[in-house]
């Protein structure tokens, strides 16, 4: 074995540039030439490899091509990488205070005080997640006096976070429902998409935003969900829509209900802002009570990223109310052997800490008081920039869509080159839909996005 | 070997299993010198589906939804069940009485429960044992000498220094930079020449089960005509995720049943049977569920032989440091295939290590040719990872890399990590002792010849089954015990059930 002589020249292997996905093509190395081709057979991949071992092998993965930036997380890189001292991250939704840093909510810090005291043990958690958590995130959104509840119809696994819950549920679906496809807003957020894809489920898109009254194309969106197929799955955003900022009023919300019975469709949440919206966790939970009322079997994803600013703890739910208990236990089980081989059970932290906040009083009320004050941090931003823009704008076009909205986001209405003129000349850093994030916005700067966001709108095109 | 690729698919079956056994099919082919093929039929599987969901369609005709708003009658919910019941045995397109309410009966009838877990769920039946003999020797967490959960002082130590400090916001999509950092001088070496040219593209992953299943997706979409080899046996999950990445699985010969030590020749020869250029699923240390090793030398040889082949090896490192006491030495099999100029892929985990299971912390590395391609894997790593979990947990990230980070805490840690595996060590040979003073027939030196957290005793399922349900002994069906979970107050008491069960 020591006795191998190695040669030390290897040519350059024959590459498909451009084209990702293809298999890397082998080894040239001197006297030896192989091609192969996607989709040929083992034979024609055989690699003919010298007797003598090389020293330096040539990568398998020698093909793979530059993944693009991810759109929103991107934002952030690109903004990070920016010396202007006027830029702002209006980019990721992550909630900001008024001196624009992160924010770390007092009661996780309590949550977390008090778990550092306890010194619990770090053990896997049940593939599902951890007990208190799943039946406090239950009675969250749906109310612990709620029917589903009370007969044990709710299928809870703690996810990680709302896209993990997402891609349980889709896995899910493309393993049950093979046959049916999910319908999503048009716009929505960017990876909902992603997850659909991964998971090998179909998607369509329904209307939902309108560019004219920078509001809510109801007309378009009922059209679409009737057009659909019977038994197709609508994504609903539960409060606060990702990125428009635009919801359904409740008269509008029973309209869709009604659509949806008529087509014998499943109402699939993503709820990412409970209580966040509006300041009121029960509010903004209205949408899915609804429908969970109505009698529908129903999917909710739930994030506690914005409302308890646990970010990258990664904690959300997966939650499915089904008919019967039997049907919900069974669901549960194959919601787990999903989770399994993907990342067997889901991280302790987090769960811990929602467990604790919800499950002491005092806790609870410190953070409905905190998220109150994060709503209402946003409302007044979203305030002062519309009086801004209202005053500065001399073209008299109405930019009161902005206080309509509500949320963490706000569709500006800006087209691609617009929101890129924000970038390049204002350094704005937002997403190329035309979405700002108003958690990254402070009342100091609302007189510079004004302007900026008038200059875009009406010299660029 | 028959009976142990046997005993390996029982558990599959118990695993794979959705509806009936006689409707799920597997084609299984066993010849003395080639490799065992599994094709699952999917597409079997499919048409199940797709009958069931389109037949409980078939309820929700025009007339029933005009009558959607009624009550279900508890006739309709025993009509139901029996229709679930029976669907294994016929293609059923059972019509419901009049006025079923469309939303009364669910869209998810047909979804049949899962099977438990092989190895969670044996926790799980642990837990609902009320005897006070009952043994847990399932799962591979570590337990101290009192049989109580462990957290490490340097993790206590790390925790108290970033309670507090740092905001939570998201990390970017690879994760922790200075947590993957730690992880890549730990599996690489310190002074590694990888690190410092930036040929390795990492990204921090959820534990091992994350990072295996990073690397099956991201082999499915550059690779899709490539499979993977995966030793016989091996840990269940490691077929769920390749599974489920939809990567087709061939097995390789790893485990010698007669002297329940490695089967060197068959190993080789498999290695040398498969199509050059294939991928390979390697345990670095503390093969799980055997204990098994390949010695130095043996890892040698393996290497040589890959090279001459051109396969590509996939390290999955659980037990770095747990094995003997010394990650250096745990790494030995890797360092062996990088100084042999492998590109190697290698899956770690700190759950074990750092005894951080419950917070998911590992790492997915690819050593790449060059700077670039490292950057390019990384970037479609991360792309696989999002529409999984967005960015992973912080938590545990900052653990590892504060301790890791930290020369005295770092110390300390390797202090505490060669004292769990003394302790498995001794019990080890304690065991051992015990089954020999005991006058057992039978040779029990594979218990101190196997290494780390588990030992792969050779009892069959059936005995297994007599020490759960007579000793009330929780252990895995293929005989696999957790040493973690053997005491100096049950040491005694489980040789003597091993013993009865096995004289």
């Amino acid at each position: 074995m020591a006795s191998l002589a190695f040669s030390s020249t290897s040519a350059s292997p024959v590459a498909l540039r451009g084209r990702p996905n293809k298999l890397a093509i082998g080894v040239a190395q001197s006297g030896a030439c192989h091609v192969s081709a996607r989709g040929s057979d083992r034979k024609a991949r055989l690699f003919i490899t010298r007797a003598v071992a090389v020293e330096k092998k040539v990568s398998r993965f020698e093909d793979v091509a530059m993944a693009p930036p991810d759109p929103i997380l991107g934002v952030s890189e690109a903004f990070r990488a920016c010396t202007n001292e006027s830029k702002l991250n209006l980019g990721v939704g992550a909630y900001r205070t008024e001196d624009l840093q992160p924010y770390v909510l007092n009661v996780v810090k309590k949550a977390e005080k008090l778990m550092l005291e306890k010194g619990e043990n770090k053990e896997y958690l049940p593939i599902e997640g951890l007990a208190a958590f799943n039946k406090a995130t239950a009675e969250l959104l749906l109310g612990a006096d709620n029917h589903s509840i009370q007969s044990q119809r709710v299928a809870t696994v703690q996810g990680l976070s709302g896209t993990g819950s997402l891609r349980l549920a889709a896995a899910f679906i493309n393993r049950y429902c093979p046959n049916s496809k999910v319908l999503i807003s048009s716009p929505t957020w960017g990876n909902h998409k992603n997850i659909f894809n991964d998971a090998g489920v179909p998607w369509s898109e329904y209307r939902y935003y309108d560019p004219k009254t920078v509001g809510l194309d109801f007309e378009g969106m009922i059209a679409d969900i009737k057009a659909a197929p019977s038994g197709s799955f609508i994504l609903l955003h539960g409060c606060a829509h990702n990125p428009t900022g635009i919801d359904p009023t409740p008269e509008q919300w029973t309209q869709i209900a009604d659509v949806l019975e008529e087509k014998g469709h499943t109402p699939f949440f993503d709820v990412a802002y409970q209580g966040f919206a509006s300041g009121s966790l029960d509010e903004d939970a209205f949408s899915v009570r609804l429908f969970v009322e109505r009698g529908f079997e129903v999917f909710v994803a739930q994030s506690y990223s914005k409302n308890l600013g646990l970010y990258s703890e990664r904690i959300g739910a997966i939650n499915v109310i089904c008919s019967s208990s039997d049907v919900a236990n069974r669901v549960k089980s194959q919601l787990k052997r999903l989770a399994r081989p993907m990342y067997s059970n889901p991280p302790v932290h987090g769960a811990r800490i929602v467990a604790n906040v919800v499950g002491d009083p005092n806790l609870f009320s410190e953070w409905k008081a905190e998220m109150e004050e994060m709503a209402g941090r946003i409302k007044n931003v979203r305030k002062r920039l519309y009086d801004n823009l209202s005053q500065k704008d001399k073209s008299g076009k109405d930019w009161s869509f902005i206080l309509r909205q509500i949320g963490m986001f706000s569709y500006t209405g800006l087209n691609t080159s617009q929101s890129e003129n924000m970038t390049n000349k204002w350094h704005m850093y937002m997403t190329k839909d035309g979405r700002i994030s108003l958690a990254g916005l402070s009342l100091a700067k609302c007189d510079y996005l004004a302007d900026a966001i008038i200059d875009s709108y009406h010299n660029v095109n | 070997m028959q009976a142990q690729t046997r005993l390996n698919l029982s558990l599959l079956h118990q695993d794979q299993a959705l509806f009936s056994p006689h409707l799920f099919l597997v084609t299984l082919v066993i010849t003395p010198t080639r490799t065992v093929l599994f094709n699952y039929s999917l597409s079997q599987k499919r048409t199940l589906y797709l009958n069931l969901a389109f037949s409980s369609k078939l309820q929700f005709s025009a007339r029933e939804n005009t009558e959607r708003k009624r009550r279900r009658t508890r006739g309709t919910k025993m009509a139901f069940r029996a229709m679930i019941s029976s669907r294994a045995t016929q293609q059923s397109k059972w019509v419901p009485s009049a006025g079923v309410a469309r939303q009364m009966s669910s869209w998810f009838g047909h979804v049949e429960p899962a099977a438990k877990d092989p190895i969670l769920g044996v926790t799980e039946a642990f837990l609902a044992d009320p005897s006070p003999d009952k043994v847990n020797v399932g799962v591979g967490a570590y337990r101290d000498d009192n049989g109580k959960p462990v957290v490490l002082e340097c993790v206590r130590e790390a925790e108290r220094r970033i309670a507090g400090n740092l905001n939570m916001e998201y990390l970017p999509m690879g994760g922790s930079s200075h947590m993957i950092e730690e992880s890549l001088k730990l599996a690489y070496g310190e002074d590694s020449d990888f690190i410092k040219d930036k040929r390795i593209a990492a990204v921090q992953a959820l534990s091992g089960t994350g990072a295996c299943r990073l690397f099956a997706d991201f082999q499915k979409r550059f690779l899709p005509d490539s499979q993977i080899y995966i030793p016989v046996p091996t840990w269940a999950n490691h077929h769920n995720i390749w599974r489920d990445a939809r990567v087709p699985q061939n097995m390789f010969r790893y485990y010698h049943a007669e002297t329940k030590g490695l089967d060197f020749s068959s190993l080789m020869e498999d290695i040398k049977n498969a199509p050059n250029g294939s991928f390979f699923l390697l345990h670095a240390c503390a093969h799980n569920p055997t204990g098994v090793d390949p010695s130095e030398e043996q890892w040698r040889e393996i290497s040589h032989l890959f090279k001459s082949k051109n396969h590509f090896p996939l390290f999955d490192m659980a037990y770095q440091g747990f094995a003997s006491g010394d990650p250096e030495r745990d790494a030995k099999a890797i360092r062996i295939f990088l100084d042999d100029g492998h590109l190697i892929g290698c899956a770690q985990s700190f759950a074990k290590n750092m005894g951080l299971y419950g917070q998911r912390a590992g790492c997915l590395s690819i050593l790449c040719d060059n700077e670039m391609e490292a950057v390019a894997v990384k970037s479609q790593l991360q792309q696989l990872g999002r529409p999984m979990y967005s960015n992973p947990p912080v938590h545990g990230a900052l653990i590892v890399s504060t301790i890791l980070g930290d020369p005295e805490l770092k110390k300390l840690w390797l202090q505490e990590v060669k004292g769990m595996a003394d302790r498995i060590i001794g019990m080890r040979t304690t065991l051992r002792e015990n089954l020999e003073k005991l006058g057992s027939p039978l040779s029990w030196e594979h218990i101190t010849n196997q290494i780390g957290m588990f030992c792969y005793s050779g009892m069959s399922p059936e005995q297994v089954d007599r020490l759960t349900n007579e000793y009330h002994i929780y252990m895995t069906r293929n005989g696999r015990i957790s040493m973690a979970g053997v005491t100096t107050g049950n040491v005694g008491y489980l040789a003597n059930a091993i013993h009865e069960v096995t004289k």
